[in-house]
């Protein structure tokens, strides 16, 4: 609808001017990305698509096209503080710009779809969208332009980027376009990691109690009701060693462990970090012998290697192909492990139970 | 990405010369230099290890000279696809669009990690401090 009235440099007479968003982030910003980190409170992380402004964005002012994952929309606004431009939005469902683009949620047809329901073509006076690389995974650059008109002009890969390649005529250094996988960044995904592994914790803990007392009854020909609460402090111990081993030493140590496969690296950190603490820490297998010391190495190896693997799903580098190679070669010798695991674990309090009182 | 190799002879990447056009977009979007451009002003694999199979070249390839089988790199979601079938995908809020990707329920994604995602819950809009108009 034309309207030769409309002056204004934002022409629009049937849509709102789009909201503009601050360049700052305030301490709630803060703390939201701090949970998102840690795994608390993940829900509520969307922000509603839409064509937004970033500073005092004109016609000619470039278009850059994210996810709707509150954390990238907040290092974007903020990467974007000294730069006028539109922000397009997408419904990624609240999902990474890398992760949406793999599921095809941040593709083609969404883009398309973005484009025409927030009317970009209305705000600016050439037809070019800067996407971030990672989501050519999902978007076919030469259909979107055969489907709405605007040619797509892959950008950096990260946010903090993009003022340079705006201000370098929209041109990437090789350095934008490398995915890099630093000890930050590695350690920024170990909380979430961490704090995934622990939810085994729910029936893995009672599990081994359970065992602990099987085991110190059938020692001891009577039931020994307090057997469960001596196993407590080794299987939390010997649980938390894994987990820190798997899902925080392994992706700190990355590059430097020992072998290709995440599962050898994860073994390789979960037995280490084991007999680290059964060096420095005899008493921390309580009453029983050294099998439980065996159970202890055993398990821990074998679980931090299953958390180790699960990181695959993290990094940068990892192929389909070779995760699903690698799990069928892993799998099998995780599962052998934990099982001699559980068995001496189980040999260790029945042989602890020889030398207890009936407890009654 | 040095320090950086994973398991190299499974990668399922292949490339046709015949059809390249030397259009560049594989080299510009690929994350880990897969691909460069030859004398001969076409495309060539130079570092076929590297690749993750993410399928952007691909996807992106107007001349069809590339094929990948692309997916996730994710041992939770093969695992979730031996058990329960379809496609790999990960664990978190959506369905895959394409594909038969297995269509995950909003409310197991929350134990999710990786990927950001997140029950869909009321949209959160930020507050325009710098002042809406």
């Amino acid at each position: 609808m034309p309207s030769s009235l409309n002056t204004s440099a934002v022409p629009s007479a049937t849509v709102g001017a789009p909201t503009r968003l601050s360049t700052r982030l305030t301490w709630r910003d803060q703390l939201k990305r701090w949970s998102l980190r840690w795994g608390v409170a993940r829900g509520s992380s969307r922000v509603e698509p839409a064509l937004y402004r970033i500073g005092e964005p004109g016609p000619a002012s470039p278009i850059i096209v994210t996810c709707n994952y509150r954390m990238t929309v907040d290092l974007v606004r903020r990467d974007l503080d000294a730069v006028d431009c539109w922000l397009l939005v997408l419904e990624t469902h609240g999902v990474n710009v890398w992760c949406a683009a793999g599921k095809g949620t941040f593709g083609t047809d969404e883009l398309v779809r973005s484009v025409r329901a927030a009317r970009v073509a209305e705000f600016v006076d050439h037809r070019t969208l800067v996407l971030p690389q990672f989501s050519a995974v999902g978007v076919a650059a030469p259909a979107t332009q055969q489907l709405c008109g605007f040619r797509v002009v892959w950008g950096p890969i990260r946010s903090r980027d993009l003022p340079a390649f705006l201000a370098a005529g929209q041109k990437a250094t090789p350095e934008m376009r490398a995915v890099t996988f630093t000890l930050a960044e590695r350690l920024a995904l170990a909380p979430v990691e961490f704090i995934g592994s622990l939810s085994h914790a729910r029936w893995a803990i009672p599990s081994l109690l359970l065992l602990a007392t099987v085991g110190a009854s059938l020692g001891a020909r009577d039931f020994v009701w307090n057997a469960a609460l001596r196993a407590l402090f080794p299987a939390a111990l010997s649980y938390l060693i894994a987990s820190v081993a798997g899902g925080v030493l392994t992706p700190a140590l990355l590059p430097w462990l020992p072998g290709r496969m995440f599962s050898v690296k994860g073994a390789i950190a979960g037995a280490a970090l084991a007999l680290a603490f059964l060096v420095a820490l005899p008493g921390m297998l309580g009453q029983m012998s050294a099998w439980g010391g065996a159970a202890v190495l055993l398990g821990a190896s074998a679980y931090s290697s299953y958390v180790a693997v699960n990181f695959t799903g993290a990094t940068p580098y990892t192929s389909p192909s070779g995760v699903e190679h690698e799990l069928r070669r892993a799998l099998p010798v995780e599962a052998i492990a934990l099982g001699l695991g559980i068995i001496c674990w189980t040999l260790a309090w029945y042989l602890a139970g020889q030398t207890m009182t009936p407890g009654r | 990405m040095q320090g950086f190799r994973y398991i190299e002879s499974v990668v399922t990447l292949s490339f046709d010369a015949e059809k390249c056009s030397g259009c560049r977009v594989c080299t510009v979007v690929c994350p880990h230099g897969v691909f460069a451009m030859g004398d001969d002003k076409r495309a060539y694999i130079a570092d076929r290890g590297a690749c993750m199979e993410c399928g952007a070249c691909a996807l992106n390839c107007a001349w069809d000279a590339i094929s990948v089988t692309p997916g996730v790199g994710c041992a939770e979601a093969i695992i979730h696809s031996w058990i329960h079938g379809g496609e790999p995908t990960c664990g978190c809020t959506v369905p895959a669009v394409s594909g038969s990707g297995s269509a995950m329920n909003a409310a197991d994604s929350a134990a999710s990690g990786c990927c950001g995602g997140g029950k869909p819950e009321a949209p959160e809009v930020y507050d325009p401090r710098a002042g809406a108009s």
